[in-house]
């Protein structure tokens, strides 16, 4: 049999494999690059930006659970400015290839500002629009959680956007494919899905949730099958290509996402328990493929009825 | 840093709920006094940051307290068994830090100063101290006699070892300021390494004019990349993990 084809597609970029590192969960790459040649990665989801710098929710904002965990970073970060004249720049330097631009807001005319920013940048490939940051008291999810928002901003980032345009929608709604359609009407070219669950925990010796946000986002491969779920119900509904993500930590992750639909993946959380992990899965994948009798990863793509 | 595997060569019981630990590996990651380690337990998503207490070429000790279901685990942990550990994490404490306030204000006052499970790191720190020639006092705060360790340890090095008690069953009743501080309320020491729970650190700062403060963080991924553990310092916001866990006495803020 001849090596695999691992190479996939979206809105007519080429990437070399499927495997994408999950906004937040890779900072601007830089942690990484000490470690392994980030250049293997098919692109980076770079860390969610907002117009203002923002240092995010107080301490702890961190909490595990069986299979996962449960964050409440709140958005940090350096502000569009700084993620435009330094971290994207930077990031070019040890990163050749376009990358994911994950913007976040407060107001439709915030994410308008971040998207015209980073449709600026050469090495953006992709503009990621979060509208499910479970997070944030206001905006983030709050965008995500209502069709008609999700439309409102679709339509004013797509008005001042050259480059393809990917909303990432939240699982905290009764049905995702209602947002989903609700961004592909709007001109949305791909969507990203799933944000974080929206889980909490209770430290019982001291009576009081462990995090000091009380809530936060729940992420891990506890939360892969809801993830696989929205995946193909979404790919389904839309015509546009869909990013999957929750809980992959494996080439037999990665397969299983695509087969529920998925044009590329991407890896969070699994990157925080072992920083290798991105380049562990591109390396399996080949051999993955083979097991599976797959010689082209993207003809997968959707192909369970 | 690096992903390895460690094998236990020692799990013991060294006062009430605190274990210390023998690691065989390749330490050579390892830079500084203060830099911690993360450890991955069978059945846990996240893994358990824990601070070196000391380490030699093939040998790393680390002492920790059982305070939750990881730790629990780990205390069940046999000679033999093997843990997947990233090393080395974290920026340390800095003897070249000292020496430049050294230099700047000819002698100081120097004191390591433990709380609770803070004091392993300071053990490492001790003795990296000796060998440039730095001779601190040793001050370690418990909560009770039965929760003291490694006073021996300390001693041992030919250091001056004071312990104070909340319950005053040991040494002298109270806590570790009360130690450093002399009758006229004024710091019997210029400079401070330090180690322990946040209310500690701040009696600390509020004594000593100047020194390095190890802080303690729920973390995810102990290495910089999630914005877990931030905190806001006077040079603008660091990661305990990453930046720290180490920060300056004058870039702290409270």
């Amino acid at each position: 049999m001849v090596k695999p084809d691992i190479s996939t597609e979206l809105s007519g970029i080429r990437l070399s494999n499927p495997v994408i590192p999950a906004s937040g969960t890779f900072g601007f790459g830089k942690e990484f690059a000490e470690l392994y040649d980030i250049n293997i990665l098919g692109s980076i989801s770079v860390k969610g930006t907002t117009r203002e710098p923002r240092f995010g929710n107080p301490q702890p904002r961190i909490a595990e659970c069986p299979m996962g965990l449960i964050n409440s970073v709140g958005l940090q970060n350096p502000g569009i400015d700084e993620v435009v004249k330094k971290e994207l720049p930077e990031l070019s330097e040890i990163y050749h290839k376009p990358v994911i631009a994950n913007i976040s807001g407060f107001s439709v005319d915030e994410y308008v500002e971040c998207a015209e920013a980073v449709d600026k940048v050469e090495n953006v490939g992709i503009i990621e629009v979060n509208v499910s940051c479970p997070n944030v008291h206001a905006g983030g999810m709050a965008f995500g959680t209502s069709a008609e928002n999700i439309a409102k901003v679709t339509k004013a980032v797509k008005a001042v956007a050259k480059k393809p345009v990917y909303i990432k929608l939240s699982p905290n709604v009764t049905d995702i494919t209602e947002m989903a359609k609700a961004a592909e009407s709007e001109g949305a070219d791909g969507l990203s899905l799933i944000n974080t669950l929206m889980g909490m925990r209770i430290d019982v010796m001291r009576r009081r949730p462990v995090i000091a946000n009380k809530m936060g986002g729940f992420s891990g491969p506890a939360i892969l099958p809801v993830a696989v779920r929205m995946v193909y119900q979404v790919s389904k509904a839309v015509k546009i290509p869909v990013i999957g993500m929750g809980g992959v930590s494996s080439a037999r992750d990665v397969i299983e996402m695509m087969m529920a639909g998925a044009s590329a993946v991407q890896v969070g959380a699994a990157n925080l328990t072992d920083p290798w992990a991105c380049k562990k899965i591109i390396e399996e994948l080949p051999g993955e493929c083979e097991k599976l009798h797959i010689e082209r990863l993207s003809d997968i793509i959707g192909c369970v009825e | 840093m690096r992903d390895l595997i460690f094998k236990i060569k020692e799990n013991r019981k060294i006062a009430k709920d605190v274990y210390e630990m023998l690691l065989l590996g390749d330490t050579s990651d390892i830079t500084r006094p203060g830099q911690f380690i993360n450890i991955k337990l069978d059945g846990f998503y996240l893994r358990r940051p824990i601070s070196v207490c000391d380490w030699s070429e093939d040998e790393i000790k680390i002492i920790y307290k059982v305070v939750g279901e990881g730790t629990e685990y780990m205390s069940g942990l046999k000679e033999g068994d093997e843990l997947q550990v990233l090393t080395a994490l974290g920026n340390g404490y800095s003897i070249d830090e000292l020496k430049l306030s050294l230099e700047k204000n000819g002698h100081m006052r120097t004191v390591l100063a433990g709380g609770g499970v803070g004091v392993p790191p300071l053990y490492g720190l001790a003795k990296k101290l000796l060998e440039a020639g730095v001779r601190p006092d040793v001050v370690l705060g418990f909560n009770g006699a039965e929760d003291v360790f490694y006073k021996k340890e300390f001693e041992d090095l030919g250091l001056k070892v004071e312990i104070s008690t909340m319950d005053g069953s040991m040494g002298k009743k109270g806590v570790v300021t009360d130690v450093m501080r002399a009758e006229d309320n004024s710091s019997l020491y210029d400079y401070v390494f330090t180690c322990g729970p946040e209310p500690m650190l701040k009696a600390v700062y509020d004594l000593v004019p100047e020194g390095q403060f190890s802080f303690e963080a729920r973390m995810a991924c102990g290495f910089g990349a999630c914005m877990g553990c931030s905190c806001k310092t006077k040079y603008g916001n660091k990661r305990i993990c990453k930046d720290g866990p180490v920060l300056m006495r004058e870039e702290i803020i409270w």
